[in-house]
């Protein structure tokens, strides 16, 4: 039987994969594969949770989590197009007009 | 030893694929890495006992969001973007602040106590299949959860058209 903990330590560094390809990358759109990184990585461990808690939230919970991905993408996706358009870039360092 | 043996092979697969995706030049290839550890991430499903999921994992994430991301990046005209810098300039920083991230989840797991377990064991999923189960309490227990992702699906694919449609003359 494979514990527990290395589930876990498998969705932490997938995790932690995606939060320094999101914190780093320039492209938007590796930007925006490295939060599906991380939620796929949420999903290990709620899926690992739940067999290992011989309970079935988790699994609706990761239901839950990959329609929010999917909206998510779509609605991301269509907001870089549209951005694309715009300033002929998918660099983030130009998207700047909001003086943030 | 076999089970250890399958979860290290797919534990370093998936690991490397998502340093991969991470760290590659090309958004194209990153796609192609991705799907290969959207599958990856399956099987491991499948080794938990989660078919459904793994089904669905394959479905929604292979089939339906990577398509969607292949798509954008080859209407999107990335040519100069492969000569630029793929990092910012503070990705030390950046490493520093994960990996700390890192290692205190890896303390932290040291000590974890897990709760009481529930009714759902693998002989009890076995004789009732899982999709059946899973069925049973998303349509009783968390029927207004499930009407609530649906909304949110519907905001998303009028949001999306709205979006990315071009604007008129008149």
């Amino acid at each position: 039987m494979v514990p527990l903990q290395w589930y876990l330590m498998l969705s932490a560094a997938v995790f932690v994969i995606g939060m320094f390809g999101f914190l780093t990358r320039k492209n938007i759109i590796i930007m925006f594969m490295s939060v599906e990184l991380m939620l796929n990585a949420v999903n290990i461990s709620l899926i690992s949770f739940s067999h290992y808690l011989q309970d079935m939230r988790g699994h609706i919970l990761v239901f839950l989590v990959v329609t929010v991905a999917a909206s998510e993408a779509a609605i991301g996706l269509a907001i870089i197009i549209a951005l694309f358009r715009n300033k002929q870039t998918a660099h983030v360092n130009e998207m700047n007009e909001m003086k943030g | 030893m076999l089970p250890q043996l399958f979860f290290g092979y797919y534990a370093v697969v998936i690991v490397f694929l998502s340093m991969l995706v991470v760290m590659g030049k090309n958004p194209v290839h990153s796609v192609m890495w991705m799907l290969l550890l959207f599958f990856h991430i399956a099987g491991l499903y499948l080794f938990l006992n989660a078919e459904f999921i793994a089904a669905i994992q394959v479905i929604v994430y292979a089939g339906a969001i990577l398509v969607l991301f292949l798509f954008v990046v080859l209407l999107l005209n990335l040519k100069e973007e492969l000569k630029i810098d793929r990092f910012i300039g503070s990705w030390p920083a950046a490493l520093f602040i994960t990996s700390a991230f890192f290692v205190l989840v890896s303390i932290a797991l040291k000590s974890m106590v897990l709760g009481p377990s529930g009714k759902y064991t693998v002989a009890f999923i076995q004789q009732e299949t899982h999709t059946k189960a899973i069925g049973k309490l998303l349509y009783t227990e968390f029927l207004f959860p499930f009407e609530i992702a649906s909304l949110i699906l519907l905001v998303a694919v009028i949001g999306a058209i709205v979006l990315a449609k071009r604007k008129l003359r008149s």
